[in-house]
């Protein structure tokens, strides 16, 4: 027994967190901490150095992210840690800027600034909790939300056609576009790895689930059962047509996961630099190279 | 007859939203605001309030759909705090400026960096000069009371303008208090439907916000200020007419056992209630202290205020403010309230303190040192710091 318990005395990832911030605020049986997990095992094995590496947070339970992580993190305001993420990678192009945030953060509130740094293909990792609800404000409608969920703003249901995050993502111009579950640790993991080697505007979106607020609320059970129910349901297929992947009703029957777009494309810089030396040629000082 | 019910105060600032029979909510989710439109969705959702819940993506759109409701015609409510009514100012200055009496319920809250959710009133003060009307509770019953007059305020054909109501974020919001709340045919008689004055009317079309070039910018903006002037009268009128019908009255500036006392504790909120038992405390042994509530911050109570601090027994005035103007003098209640007795003869001297940011607690011991510093002014005949305008933090760790 004593070796047991000797042997989780240290948490494997635990030099990546900042211990005195512990014990973190999300609920037992949330995805969040999961997914921070396997962050940490990313981010060792993605060979990035820790002082090239940037984590960016908006407002909500996953924007408390940056401020666990031992990595320089910048906890930002409601909806703008990918605007805030622009200006740090455009001003220091060596560091890998990671925006780890929520649903309602970055395509509620944040919507605008999601679409357009996709859309530029900014080199940016952009990895997404979706627990379907505003978790820490007590649960009100995102647009991320299914049809028919209860949430405290739609007492009796959605009825507004949700957020095809994977489409919005690819079709917007994301160079890498994947989505898993909280339950599929491995291959989070490993998403998480190739997005962050990844060059241009990438994109995770990882179900996660809400056990206080939206499983609750919704009556459909606890922490565990969503977690069963993504092992059951969950269906991967790479390269799926993102048009065909969206979550529009609250359980339903199969969840598409997988790597779905995984493209070569010039990133921002890439391009910036290329047309200013055509347009200016000697002139001009190439950046970030 | 109104019944004296346990309720929360959020709650109860939503049932006022209710009675006054609002026909368009649109907020957006942010502490320690929530469970006020959060009751309000569920009203509206149960068919028991006859109204259009928009559940926008920012504060800036829930604005921005509030101020396209009322150009509508419809009787307009949100609430919001902090984070929530800086992302929406832009709009904010759009609703008075246009002329929507949007109705806003604003849990005070600190503003960022570093984030805080707790309350102060850096979040209010950011808006001072968007020329809205704005009225501070110092409980539960207030906020109630004041969020049924606001929509008698705002609306009234003579006034036209917004109104925000400010409450202490989490202090009042999520406290439980003994509140009368009226029945609703009481207020139905109190506030009568809505009738706006212009509106967007397809047979027959109007521009709402078009451009102002220098040719009527200037005069606009001598308009509006002409109108929220003139509000005066309407806010006494309805802060009256509620005390005849209720038995509550209202005043733009409140005072608290400051007919004989010499110092006195000026401040907004929550806080003066608190500062009330200091006051209670300190003329126990004596002290000739005493509060004042400036309950009405826009329009600027000037006469109420003079009244109230000049030739009087008053000969010191001890301003608390709950946010830092950076800079400049300590708070902007100060600024204000120094500003107002300039050119009077006899007035009380004026020091300012800053407290209770970002949710820090005052004690009664630090009240009763705010009480000590206007002492020691009057008793030195100048401010304790070595430059008048040094911020003199109450409270502060060092």
């Amino acid at each position: 027994m004593s070796v047991v318990v000797d042997s989780i005395k240290e948490n494997p990832v635990e030099e990546f967190l900042r211990t005195d911030r512990l014990p973190h605020v999300w609920c037992t049986g949330c995805g969040i901490g999961t997914t921070v997990n396997c962050f940490a095992r990313a981010v060792k094995e993605c060979g990035i150095p820790l002082d090239e590496l940037a984590i960016v947070s908006g407002i909500g339970c996953t924007g408390r992210v940056a401020g666990y992580l031992k990595l320089d993190s910048f906890h930002t305001t409601h909806g703008r840690p990918i605007a805030f993420a622009t200006g740090l990678h455009l001003a220091n192009p060596k560091l890998k800027v990671v925006v780890y945030s929520g649903d309602g953060d970055l395509v509620g509130i944040g919507g605008n600034h999601f679409i357009h740094a996709a859309r530029r293909n900014l080199d940016i990792t952009v990895i997404l909790l979706n627990n379907f609800t505003y978790a820490m404000t007590g649960g009100q409608v995102t647009p991320t939300a299914p049809l028919d969920s209860i949430e405290t703003t739609t007492p009796y249901g959605v009825f507004e056609e949700n957020f095809n995050l994977p489409h919005l993502a690819a079709s917007c111009g994301a160079v890498y576009v994947a989505r898993w579950t909280a339950y599929h640790v491995m291959q989070v993991k490993k998403a998480m790895v190739e997005a962050l080697n990844k060059k241009g505007f990438s994109f995770i979106e990882i179900l996660s689930p809400c056990p206080t607020i939206y499983l609750r609320r919704n009556r459909l059970g606890s922490a565990i059962d969503e977690l069963k129910y993504y092992k059951e349901h969950s269906v991967i297929q790479h390269g799926a047509d993102t048009r065909e992947v969206g979550i529009t009703v609250r359980r339903p029957e199969k969840i598409i996961v997988g790597k779905f777009v995984d493209i070569e494309k010039p990133d921002y810089l890439t391009a910036m630099n290329k047309h200013l030396s055509e347009v200016l040629g000697d002139k001009y000082v190439r950046w970030g190279e | 007859m109104a019944k004296r019910t346990g309720i929360e105060v959020s709650i109860a600032i939503a049932e006022a939203a209710r009675q006054a029979n609002v026909d368009v909510v649109s907020a957006y989710p942010i502490t320690p605001q929530t469970h006020i439109v959060e009751h309000l969705a569920q009203l509206v959702a149960d068919g028991d309030l006859d109204a259009e819940y928009i559940t926008v993506e920012s504060e800036h759109t829930a604005m921005s759909a509030c101020v396209g409701a009322s150009a509508a015609g419809a009787r307009v409510f949100t609430s919001t705090s902090s984070q929530g009514l800086a992302l929406m100012n832009e709009i904010v200055y759009l609703a008075s400026s246009l002329r929507t009496p949007v109705i806003m319920a604003l849990a005070n809250r600190a503003l960022s960096g570093p984030i805080s959710i707790w309350n102060d009133h850096s979040d209010v003060m950011n808006e001072r000069d968007t020329g809205w009307i704005c009225i501070f509770a110092n409980n539960g019953q207030e906020a109630y009371d004041l969020t049924l007059m606001a929509f008698r305020i705002g609306e009234d054909r003579r006034v036209m303008l917004p109104v925000m109501v400010n409450f202490d974020g989490f202090i009042l919001t999520h406290v439980i208090e003994p509140i009368h709340i009226f029945e609703d045919q009481e207020i139905a008689d109190f506030i009568p439907p809505y009738e706006p004055l212009c509106v967007l009317d397809t047979d027959n079309p109007i521009t709402v916000g078009p451009v102002g070039v220098p040719d009527v910018y200037t005069e606009a903006k001598k308009q509006q200020e002409m109108a929220i002037r003139e509000s005066r009268p309407v806010i006494e009128e309805v802060f009256e007419e509620f005390a005849r019908r209720y038995g509550r009255r209202y005043r733009p500036v409140e005072t608290y056992r400051a007919d004989d006392a010499e110092i006195v504790l000026l401040a907004q909120g929550s806080v003066i209630e608190a500062a009330e038992v200091a006051v209670d405390h300190l003329r126990d042994q004596g002290k000739k202290v005493g509060t004042v509530e400036l309950r009405l911050w826009r329009p600027f109570p000037f006469d109420d205020l003079r009244e109230v601090l000049c030739s009087t027994s008053i000969k010191q005035v001890v301003v608390l403010d709950r946010c830092i103007s950076f800079g400049g003098p300590p708070g902007p209640v100060l600024s204000e309230v120094r500003s107002a007795l300039y050119l009077e003869k006899d007035k009380p001297m004026v020091v300012g303190v800053v407290a209770g940011l970002g949710g820090r607690d005052i004690s009664l011991e630090e009240y009763v040192e705010m009480f000590e510093i206007g002492e020691e002014c009057l008793r030195t005949g100048k401010d304790p710091g070595e430059e008048p305008e040094l911020v003199k933090i109450v409270g502060l760790r060092e």
